[in-house]
């Protein structure tokens, strides 16, 4: 019964980079996502540390009328926010299709196109974890924050 | 039916050969047949393009003012370490080098973002490389001490030479242990959760000529953009592996050791690489042409990635202990297909040679051919073959008595 309400309710999903300036570190922002504004965030990668910039890429899910409501609560609050299919790239120039990025994404961003065997990188599959970025023998993966 | 390679080049040269690449000789061969496809292509272009670890360069910078004898001294490129252990101003940097404060695996795995392959890269994409050297000094070269920039375009030669290239098959590697494990096939997930292979399979060019009937020393070839030669047999060559009955070996076998003019090359078929956790190589671009002598070549030339066997090899103990390894075995049209079973387990694979970047190679060559720009060689010699009884030794240790 749970299950139906949410598919009739159309939830969406989106994720996103979260910058913290320094002086919000200490806030519970997300907190106030789930309260206030009923969305359900999964945290795909963090790094937040006393005194200093934080930094969170998270899925956000919930209605659209939360969700934009919740971004702009996070927008007035002070924090920057990025989505995240543009954090990493592909270094086109570098990348040479061999291939070593397919088995190591856990999102499966990475697909050899049939015949040609041209390795595709999907950005909307990505959930920005970086772990092609070093698994990439020339390196053609790059993470922009 | 049978052509010289004299006859091919004649044709060559009036613009009337039938020049085609390994994937589109499968084509015309399934179509045609053997023996009218023979008759009809004169040449069939070959590529591969992969990480190569035995691959390095060696230049004459030039002398220095006063003189200075960098053999038996220190060099360095970029902070990368040159061999410098020749006459006073020859060097020679190998593509695994890596700088002296480079960490290595002491986290491991270790970044290896920068070493000799890379420093190759830049030379060849006509960036400004410093030499640092250091010196002895003797009457005759008096100078200790060097920190310049140097590009390529100055120095008198720029010399790729790689003593093992364009294996003749590889192994593919799994990891059957229970961590995650950083190797030169990639980084390997545990329990069977990835398999990574090495070998342009159907477009690779001793693939193609499973018994070196047309490769030899002195072959002219696509090397790194540029043109180059094989120059001998490469090391680890090992011709006497189990073959499939269509001549392709079930393992590495064959290897070359090629040469050529570096400032001809580009940085798009020489690309420095990083492998996570293992060290710093060099991606090269070979292709070779074969000529249609015959239907025995063509019908080798038109072997597919399905009719082409790898043995699947365990890296987590068994192969750094040299202990029986051998998980199963696969076709490349398999290894292609993104996912093979293995012990009734479905494996993802991931390539680290480029089988794009190596059709763009045999489709390069095959217009370089075609404009007339390159001719096919005679061999100077033969490469040796399974009755040379050559084969690929482990080093028997001998203990050491100290006193």
């Amino acid at each position: 019964m749970a299950d139906k309400e949410k598919v009739t309710k159309k939830l969406i999903s989106k994720r996103v980079v979260l910058h913290f300036p320094k002086r919000m570190v200490d806030e519970p922002i997300l907190f106030r996502l789930i309260k206030d504004y009923d969305l359900e965030f999964n945290i795909l990668k963090a790094s937040i540390t006393p005194e200093a910039e934080g930094l969170m890429v998270v899925e956000l899910k919930g209605e659209q009328k939360n969700y934009d409501q919740g971004v702009q609560y996070l927008i007035d609050s002070g924090v920057r926010i990025q989505s995240l299919s543009q954090d990493v790239t592909r270094n086109e120039d570098r990348c040479t299709s061999c291939g070593a990025c397919v088995t190591v994404c856990p999102a499966r961003a990475f697909e050899y196109e049939p015949g040609t065997m041209i390795v595709r990188f999907n950005g909307s599959k990505c959930v920005a974890c970086g772990l092609c970025i070093k698994a990439c023998p020339p390196r053609a993966m790059e993470l922009h924050f | 039916m049978s052509k010289t390679i004299a006859e091919i080049n004649e044709k060559i040269r009036q613009g009337q050969a039938v020049v085609v690449t390994a994937a589109e000789v499968i084509e015309i061969a399934r179509k045609d047949g053997i023996s009218k496809a023979a008759q009809k292509v004169d040449v069939v272009t070959t590529g591969t393009f992969g990480p190569m670890c035995s691959s390095g360069a060696y230049f004459n910078i030039g002398h220095t003012k006063p003189r200075m004898k960098l053999g038996g001294g220190k060099a360095y490129l970029n902070d990368v370490p040159a061999y410098a252990a020749f006459a006073a101003v020859d060097l020679f940097i190998g593509a695994n080098a890596l700088p002296d404060d480079d960490p290595r695996n002491r986290n491991h795995p270790g970044d290896f973002n920068y070493g000799g392959g890379h420093v190759i890269e830049e030379l060849v994409a006509g960036h400004d490389v410093r030499l640092t050297a250091t010196a002895y000094g003797t009457d005759c070269y008096p100078r200790k001490k060097l920190d310049t920039w140097i590009n390529i375009k100055d120095l008198n030669e720029a010399v790729l030479f790689n003593m093992r290239n364009a294996y003749q098959n590889y192994n593919v590697a799994v990891n059957l242990s229970d961590k995650t494990i950083y190797t030169y096939m990639g980084v390997l997930k545990p329990h069977l959760g990835s398999a990574g292979y090495s070998c342009a399979g159907q477009l690779s060019p001793l693939m193609k000529d499973p018994y070196y009937k047309t490769i030899g020393i002195g072959t002219r070839i696509f090397l790194g953009g540029g043109i180059g030669y094989v120059a001998w047999p490469g090391t680890q060559y090992n011709p006497g592996v189990p073959r499939s009955e269509n001549g392709t070996p079930r393992g590495g076998a064959a290897t070359l050791c090629v040469i050529g003019d570096l400032k001809q090359m580009s940085p798009r078929y020489l690309v420095g690489t990083s492998m996570l956790g293992y060290g710093c190589s060099l991606a090269v671009g070979i292709g070779v042409p074969i000529p249609i002598l015959n239907e025995e070549i063509l019908r080798y030339t038109a072997i597919t990635d399905a009719e082409i066997f790898a043995q699947v090899i365990d890296y987590s103990g068994p192969y750094p202990n040299r202990e029986p390894d051998v998980v199963g075995e696969v076709s490349y049209a398999e290894l292609r297909s993104g996912k093979i079973q293995l012990r009734g387990k479905t494996v993802p694979t991931a390539s680290l040679s480029s089988y794009p970047r190596a059709l763009e190679i045999a489709t390069t060559l095959k217009e370089w051919v075609l404009a007339g720009k390159f001719l096919l060689t005679e061999p100077v010699a033969s490469l040796p073959g399974a009755e040379s009884a050559i084969t690929f030794k482990p080093l028997n240790e001998r203990p050491v008595k100290e006193y």
